[in-house]
């Protein structure tokens, strides 16, 4: 057992920040993730696409960097803490191993290349409106026409499908036997006739999520990955992935930092808040779990480095991980008093507009209520704890 | 003892719901909400009419005599319709002050217009350092002739776009936090030196900031005696307290309701999810807080024409109980409704959303918790 950071460690960590620092644009420093335009988001990929950085993840012959468990470690950590844009999960995270794992030549060929340089973005078409946590409810519908698919249905949930160019799809090939048979992985264009997106505001005024609706959507029929009816492994392995990156221990350190910050500055009868023995406890139980959450993502690293891909285990990284999350951003509502209650929308901002109370209550209980949502995407906490008590303890 | 609603209480009840349900469904109050104003002066003109406006005040001003009791029952049906005409503002706060403490002559000159529905007023006693503290005040009230000059900044002033009438807190004597020294000031919005930054809220409400700059008033503008204002503003607030628990449970009990529907007819892996145990037991949790909260509504509004200590004790521990509760149904009702609790588009929301509010308004959890200890 050793925790320690080995020389030549220290010295991928010094690389990576001064690469950071140097090269991050400006303009989207400290920029909060509802202000971000199509181009905002994908500015700073592109240029560690460049650098040859883009998909820590991958193997380097797909055009992974090669780093070590530790490197990918330092590289969230030295990104969080800069906080830089978080990198958008559905190529790099989700999609890219799922093709150099399940795609054919052909569609390594094609759909690699894209995600790396960021010319391609991808949406999730997973959920359905009858078809949440029971996902292999879902009804969308496949159907074998020559050499085409034709898709019928309703995708829900699907984050950011206003930028997305393309759309990886679970899809309803055949009604036999269970419902987890019958499902196959597809590649759709945005682009294609009959597909239409609709914007779902959410409680903190944001739009970030859509329903896809397809009507006759006609899908070359090499766009299916892996074999027909057979999706349901590939939708389980992408879910599998997801989780493994949704702990957010490094921004999470970030936004505790910042949430001291900002108690520091706050009053409570003459006193920083960050005096008072009530919140500064509250600060420490948070800080204290997420060093538990820490560690156990480090254990699970390093099984990770041996060969072992990520269990049911990284249920409990998903679990803890949000409830931190929304604990923080929770407290730090609670940090700014009376001014988590204004609310002025970016839309409704004049040219005259003036902040109300201190810049840092802006965006405070828009991210508490943005934050609740992480407990119910990714397969719900619920059913995270379904999965433990199913694969984990035998129950 | 006893705990049941006399029949003109009932009455009243059934009235407000009915008013309610007829003329303030979730479209009409979201309409109400993105208009320009953000309220319904046409609405506000009903609770004049319904007689609501009255309830509190004495009938030789004009008013039907109410208590606490029957604030509490306006307060919960209108919190269980997301009611952002300013109530809570107007009659239980500014209203309640002018009712307890006011001259005379300031009744007559001000209530008339309360009553009718012409006038909206807003209590003005936060300031951007003050936190949850009604005794930090900077807003300074020097004396000048027979009135006063004001000048400082309140923050976050609920209802105040929409009012005519603003109760300030100003500091007469004293150091930043002495309990001494405070006047509560009847300022008219318009007056010369008064000015607002009018924004949204969360909860769909409206606030400013208001800034005032040698505004003079006369001496007829103090309520109460000089230097006394901290222990006229606490009262005022621990009424707040009874009025927003009522408004939460009426939220609470609108959220369980809708979860335990929801989770009856959501299907997934063929049964309803209301048939999961894991589901049960968050819902009868939820229950059991809103009935704790019910128990702590009652509780206080009781105990607020008790003793001043007996009423800060009861008003102290029933926030703290709205607080926590409050919270915890609000977020597990949107958690049991999946993704569709998270969209503007469902009422869910928007009941979390005012919930959060609450927890804040009047001072949070921690807050309450050191005041009861201390109590």
């Amino acid at each position: 057992m050793d925790i320690d950071f080995a020389p030549e460690d220290q010295a991928f960590r010094n690389e990576v920040r001064s690469f950071i620092e140097e090269n991050y644009p400006q303009h989207l420093v400290g920029v909060d993730r509802g202000e971000l335009s199509k181009e905002d988001f994908l500015a700073w990929h592109k240029i560690l696409a460049k650098k040859g950085w883009a998909a820590p993840s991958w193997p380097e012959e797909f055009g992974g960097t090669g780093w070590t468990v530790t490197q990918k470690y330092i590289w969230n950590e030295e990104s969080a803490a800069f906080g830089t844009i978080p990198p958008l999960p559905f190529g790099i995270a989700m999609l890219g191993p799922v093709i150099y794992s399940f795609g054919n030549q052909e569609q390594k060929d094609w759909v690699l290349p894209g995600i790396l340089s960021g010319d391609t973005w991808w949406c999730q078409g997973y959920s359905e409106p009858g078809a949440g946590s029971d996902l292999a409810g879902l009804k969308t519908k496949a159907e074998l026409d020559g050499d085409e698919y034709v898709v019928n249905g309703h995708k829900i949930w699907t984050t950011l499908a206003q930028h997305a160019d393309w759309m990886f799809c679970l899809v309803r090939t055949s009604s036999e036997g269970k419902p987890q048979q019958g499902i196959s992985f597809l590649l759709i264009d945005m682009n294609t006739p009959g597909i239409e997106v609709k914007p779902i505001i959410t409680i903190d005024g944001g739009h970030e999520v859509n329903e896809v609706f397809l009507t006759d959507v006609r899908v070359p029929a090499k766009n299916l990955v892996g074999e027909q009816d057979k999706g349901w492994t590939i939708a389980k392995f992408l879910l599998g992935n997801e989780r493994s990156g949704i702990a957010g221990v490094a921004r999470s350190k970030k936004a505790i930092d910042r949430l001291r910050d900002i108690a520091r500055g706050e009053m409570e009868d003459g006193a920083p808040l960050l005096d008072s023995a009530d919140f500064a406890r509250k600060i420490s139980e948070l800080e204290i779990d997420l060093t538990a959450l820490e560690y156990t993502e480090l254990r699970t690293l390093a099984s990770e480095s041996k060969g072992q891909g990520p269990g049911p285990e990284s249920s409990i990284l998903k679990i803890k991980g949000t409830e931190i999350q929304q604990r923080i951003t929770e407290l730090t509502m609670e940090a700014v008093g009376n001014y988590a209650s204004p609310w002025v929308p970016q839309l409704d901002r004049g040219d005259n507009y003036l902040s109300i109370g201190p810049d840092h209550a802006e965006g405070a209980s828009q991210s508490y209520f943005n934050n609740r949502k992480t407990s119910i995407y990714g397969g719900s906490n619920e059913i995270q704890r379904n999965i433990i008590a199913k694969m984990v303890l035998g129950l | 003892m006893d705990f049941s609603f006399t029949e003109e209480q009932t009455l009243l009840r059934n009235m407000v719901q009915s008013f309610v349900q007829d003329n303030y469904d979730f479209d009409s109050r979201m309409k109400i909400v993105r208009s320009e104003e953000g309220m319904s002066r046409e609405i506000w003109g009903h609770f004049a009419e319904l007689g609501l406006l009255a309830a509190p005040f004495s009938e030789e001003m004009g008013g039907l005599d109410g208590g606490p009791i029957e604030t509490m029952v306006i307060m919960e049906e209108l919190g269980r319709g997301l009611v952002v005409e300013p109530y809570l503002p107007t009659i239980v706060l500014c209203g309640g002050i002018l009712s307890r403490h006011a001259s005379d002559a300031q009744k007559e000159t001000h209530l008339p217009g309360i009553i009718a529905g012409e006038d909206v007023w807003a209590l003005a006693y936060a300031e951007p350092q003050s936190r949850f503290n009604p005794a930090d005040v900077l807003t300074s009230a020097k004396a000048d002739g027979e009135g006063y000059v004001l000048n400082g900044t309140k923050a976050v002033v609920a209802a105040a776009p929409w009012a005519s009438k603003l109760i300030v807190s100003a500091r007469i004597s004293g150091d930043q936090r002495d309990s001494d020294g405070l006047g509560l000031f009847i300022v008219d919005k318009s007056a010369s030196g008064v000015a607002t930054q009018d924004y949204p809220t969360v909860d769909g409400n409206r606030a400013s900031e208001v800034t005032l700059e040698n505004v003079s008033v006369g001496a007829d503008a103090l309520i109460g005696a000089a230097g006394n204002g901290l222990a006229l503003l606490e009262e005022a607030l621990d009424y707040g307290i009874g009025a927003v628990c009522a408004e939460a449970i009426g939220h609470m009990k609108c959220l369980n309701d809708a979860t335990v529907e929801y989770c009856k007819t959501r299907k997934q892996f063929g049964v309803p999810i209301g048939s999961f145990q894991v589901l049960q037991h968050r819902m009868v949790d939820m229950f059991m807080e809103y009935e704790q909260s019910v128990s702590m509504t009652y509780m206080v509004n009781m105990k607020l024409t008790e003793s001043e200590a007996e009423r800060k004790k009861a008003a102290a521990g029933a926030k703290v109980q709205i607080g926590k509760s409050g919270r915890f149904v609000g977020q597990e009702a949107v958690q049991l409704h999946g993704g569709m609790g998270m969209t503007e588009e469902l009422n869910v929301g928007h009941y979390f959303k005012r919930l959060t509010v609450i927890d804040t308004q009047f001072g949070n959890v921690d807050h309450h918790l050191k005041r009861f200890a201390a109590a």
